[in-house]
């Protein structure tokens, strides 16, 4: 089976995270740039269906230039190989011109299945597998906590607000999961040598066939007016239990009108 | 007045979700609310009682296996089919997973821009969002189309209107590639008759501090005695003690109740990203110096099991 894997880098979201100033993108430069995390369960669920059932597995990454970082982290996992949609026009896209751009990719590629996080950690905008299926055609099986391959039937046990659904379709199909799906491996060192050498294609928009226009500031659908940090929240008063603790914090209920 | 199209989040159990009551009070300042009900036959029947007492005007539905049989893809037909026919002046829907994937594939039909994650919509579109684990506020605005935004639950306060909404049930029209899809088993796992997590007005939750998954009893019966839901942290999720759909933070539910109680939970930024927007935030943890008491406007430094205990029989006793 043919499986690209969608991944994406984004700023650590341990750390402090912020958009420019100038043109309200994410803040890349200052930030500590990593793998997306959920990413990485996408990763891990596609290596153990290759492991099963035999192919190639594919990274497809769109990003600047220090997304290479990412993409050979993600290749230590035990990918094949990486494709890296680079391009200059790139930056400022929205999400419905992103997937424009991953859909065009996918279709050169020829996938049969793409996996990918079910959100980024940085956005959290869920759209992209749906968006990409809609653009391709294909079916999208979204919020994997289970994922079972049977030659080309996929099934999924999808995540909803009230428990599950069991969701099934034919491949070629898009895939997203959550992080109870697996347990990502840490990549070894051999694995970790051995991305150095894995080839990684690079893809500019012209090569995929989409116009400059369609992509970045110029071809957004949406745009940030702006935004302004907020100030951080203060803690209030702080009690140690000296055995009217439980007491106490009713009072405080009840002073704000929850009890 | 323009119509403003609100697409109705649902269950069987429950019947119509506040997010979709906020959603109607949200549409009433940008136009006429029109409520779309996109699920099993009969559904827009049974909502249309408490979809009218909160303003829609109007309610159209799209019933049927064709379209609840498959996941979201027929929604997303049917709905661009009445965007093109009605020119809405807006499209809400819920910022939740469902709600979400209709309006990405709903964007991607329309070519239209798309906004989530929003928690105000003011009359010229432009929205407010929250970002970065609620650290950023956003403006921002559709460029291109109108203004297709999902709103997140418990960002406006439900306001009931009267009207008498007539049902215009829609053709439905979807095609096979929009039954790729199919869903063949809803299983449902909610406990009891708590109040859904992303939508409670009050929030208990457990981290590892709980112990195991017994002891999340201490932590229901609190929740049950304030009217909430149960959440949990990430390491309690992970540790078994509690179903991951309750789970809490980054990789998990963002929740902002009136109220958000933290048992047992340090508070590490992978939990504070989904609930430091919750208006008044308790925390009860054994070590003093645990992150969540500088978020926490109340902090009992104790034991939460001579704690919790003791609050739950002090309401008890007030009750």
């Amino acid at each position: 089976m043919n499986i690209v894997v969608l991944v994406k880098q984004v700023p650590d979201s341990g750390a402090d995270r912020n958009l420019r100033n100038d043109d309200n993108t994410v803040d890349r430069g200052s930030a500590n740039n990593v793998i997306n995390e959920m990413d990485e369960y996408a990763i891990e669920e596609a290596l153990k269906i290759k492991e099963a059932h035999g192919g190639e597995v594919t990274i497809l990454t769109m990003g600047p230039d220090r997304a290479t970082e990412s993409i050979r982290k993600a290749l230590s996992m035990g990918p094949d190989k990486a494709v890296h949609v680079l391009d200059d026009a790139l930056h400022g896209s929205c999400a419905v011109a992103t997937s424009k751009v991953l859909a065009a990719a996918l279709g050169q590629l020829g996938a049969d299945l793409v996996i990918c996080g079910a959100e980024s950690t940085d956005g959290r905008v869920q759209v992209m597998p749906h968006m990409i299926a809609e653009r391709l055609g294909v079916a999208a099986l979204t919020g994997a906590r289970k994922l079972t391959v049977d030659g080309a039937t996929l099934t999924v046990e999808r995540q909803t607000e009230e428990g599950y659904e069991v969701v099934t379709a034919s491949t070629p199909a898009v895939v997203s999961v959550w992080d109870t799906i697996n347990e990502p491996r840490y990549p070894s060192f051999k694995g970790i040598m051995a991305a150095k050498k894995k080839p990684v294609q690079t893809l500019s928009l012209a090569a995929l066939g989409v116009a400059s226009d369609e992509v970045g500031f110029d071809g957004a659908t949406s745009a940030v007016v702006e935004h302004t940090k907020r100030p951080p929240r203060s803690g209030g008063a702080k009690i140690t239990d000296e055995g009217e603790g439980g007491v106490k914090l009713v009072e405080f209920l009840a002073t704000e009108k929850f009890v | 007045m323009s119509e403003v199209l609100v697409v109705v989040e649902a269950t069987k159990e429950f019947g119509v979700k506040k997010v979709t009551l906020e959603m109607l009070t949200l549409a009433r300042e940008l136009g006429t609310p029109s409520a779309v009900v996109l699920g099993g036959t009969g559904a827009a029947e049974a909502l249309s009682g408490k979809l009218g007492e909160y303003g829609a005007e109007k309610i159209y539905a799209a019933e049927g296996d064709e379209i609840d049989g498959y996941l979201v893809a027929p929604k997303a037909t049917v709905l661009a089919e009445l965007v093109k026919r009605v020119q809405p002046a807006a499209v809400l829907l819920a910022s939740a997973q469902e709600g979400k994937e209709i309006a990405a594939r709903l964007a991607v039909k329309l070519d239209n821009g798309i906004l989530t994650d929003v928690v105000g919509l003011d009359a010229d579109g432009t929205a407010t969002q929250v970002a970065f684990a609620g650290s950023t506020i956003v403006k921002s605005k559709v460029t291109k189309g109108l203004p297709l935004v999902t709103v997140r639950p418990n960002s406006v306060t439900p306001a009931p209107a009267a009207a008498a909404p007539a049902i215009e049930q829609l053709s439905v029209s979807v095609t096979d590639t929009d039954k790729l899809a199919k869903v063949v088993e809803r299983v449902a796992e909610q406990k009891g008759s708590r109040p859904e997590l992303t939508e409670a007005g009050v929030v208990v939750s457990g981290g590892r501090g709980v112990g195991n998954a017994d002891n999340f009893k201490l932590v229901e019966e609190l929740a049950d005695l304030l009217g909430g839901a149960v959440g949990a942290s990430r390491a309690a999720v992970d540790s078994g003690f509690y179903p991951h759909q309750f789970q809490v933070g980054q990789t998990g539910k963002t929740v902002s109740p009136q109220l958000y109680v933290a048992l047992g939970i340090s508070g590490a930024i992978q939990h504070r990203a989904g609930m430091q927007t919750s208006k008044t935030i308790v925390a009860v943890n054994k070590d003093g110096e645990a992150p969540i008491f500088e978020l926490a406007d109340f902090g009992v430094v104790g034991d939460l099991f001579k704690v919790v205990p003791q609050a739950a029989e002090e309401i008890r006793k007030r009750k």
